[in-house]
């Protein structure tokens, strides 16, 4: 029963990929290699759609992948889609049961003080890596080192445009405070068309 | 608190889920705004400890932040429905782009469309990163620690090989119960 098996590979996903959508990429690797379902190029073409889509990076790999794979076998756009499904409830299962208990366990020991020490240090850490996600995004869309390698041209180092629509982005929501964030990302969207920011 | 209807939980999960470009972290400030500021559902505090549970818990972060908050809302079934709520809209959009556009990635349309939304993530990264400081360094002792998972995490960029988050993680979480201990062992004096 592929779907079984489907369920059974992104569940171990999910309960093996700590810390964001970025840990599944080795485990689907793994089962790129292991299991033959889709081959080491269209596993990147799945990363990169799975970018350019809303959505949690881990599980959208997920509903790409299960398609792709149900869809090789069976030659059918159904069973691709049942695919996609399945595999995506896989690779949130373990997340959620997960996370119920933590959360039961919270409830009942929040006033233990080895609870409340390691909340402490977990706060402290969170925001680090919080802080390094967001520059790990700005070295990608801020600063572009390939073209200034190649040219050795100080100008060509930095990204004007994106850097000009960050700001602009940063100063008007501080000044209009009452702007949803989605208003943002789709006027974002729409400067990026307009003014060809790729 | 008026308890929250699991339709209205869904649909508000659903209208984030379909926002959510670049990850988990650029998530917060659209969840705060919507739990927070319009809904009163869950405050910053909360808030800023799923994230930092969600990131040593197996799955992916929005996934776990999302149950969370549906489980604090309406237990079990809250949790189940929020997260269906959030992977709602992009799991179907998947399904859609994976069917009919093999291209996708490749439209000089969508390229620019997300070379502009990418402007947008490190606004939003940044204002996650100021909206939870002030809750989570605290004092010198959290600074410290934010300070070397910091430059940890910066060094890993040059290493060549991968270390989990996962590890520092831990050692935060342990730093922080003797971080504790010390104080509370300094205050006995």
């Amino acid at each position: 029963m592929i779907y079984l098996r489907l369920f059974y590979e992104f569940f171990k996903v999910g309960l093996f990929s700590v810390g964001g959508g970025m840990a599944t990429i080795p485990f689907l690797q793994d089962i790129s290699e292991r299991l033959n379902w889709f081959t080491t190029s269209e596993l990147s073409d799945m990363i990169a759609v799975s970018e350019s889509t809303p959505g949690p990076i881990g599980v959208n790999m997920a509903t790409f992948a299960g398609y792709k794979t149900a869809f090789s076998i069976f030659h059918n756009q159904f069973a691709g889609i049942l695919g996609g499904i399945v595999a995506t409830l896989g690779l949130i299962a373990p997340a959620i049961v997960v996370i119920m208990l933590v959360a039961k366990a919270l409830k009942k020991f929040s006033d233990n003080k080895y609870v409340k020490g390691a909340m402490y240090g977990l706060r402290a850490v969170s925001m680090a890596l919080i802080a390094y996600a967001g520059l790990g995004v700005m070295k990608i869309t801020l600063i572009n080192i390939n073209a200034f390698s190649k040219s050795g041209n100080l100008t060509d180092l930095f990204v004007f445009k994106t850097i000009i629509l960050a700001i602009l982005i940063f100063v008007l929501q501080k000044i209009f405070k009452k702007i949803h964030p989605i208003v943002f990302i789709i006027a974002s969207a729409g400067v990026g068309i307009v003014f060809n920011f790729s | 608190m008026k308890k929250v209807s699991l339709l209205n939980l869904f649909l508000t999960f659903m209208k984030i889920g379909a926002f959510s470009f670049g990850g988990g972290y650029a998530m917060l400030p659209i969840l705060s705004r919507e739990l927070v500021e319009k809904r009163g559902w869950t405050c910053d505090d909360d808030l800023n400890d799923y994230y930092a549970i969600g990131q040593c818990t197996p799955g992916v972060i929005a996934v776990n932040v999302s149950t969370f908050i549906g489980n604090k809302l309406r237990g079990v079934i809250g949790g189940i429905v929020a997260t269906f709520g959030m992977i709602f809209v992009p799991t179907i959009l998947l399904l859609i782009i994976a069917i009919f556009l093999t291209r996708f990635a490749e439209n000089p349309y969508v390229k620019d469309a997300l070379a502009g939304i990418s402007a947008c993530v490190c606004v939003l990264i940044l204002n996650a990163v100021i909206k939870m400081w002030k809750k989570s360094v605290v004092d010198l002792p959290s600074f410290c620690l934010f300070l070397i998972a910091l430059i940890c995490c910066v060094l890993l960029w040059f290493l060549p090989f991968s270390v989990s988050p996962v590890i520092l993680v831990i050692a935060g979480a342990i730093a922080g119960i003797f971080v504790q201990k010390a104080k509370s062992g300094g205050k006995r004096k």
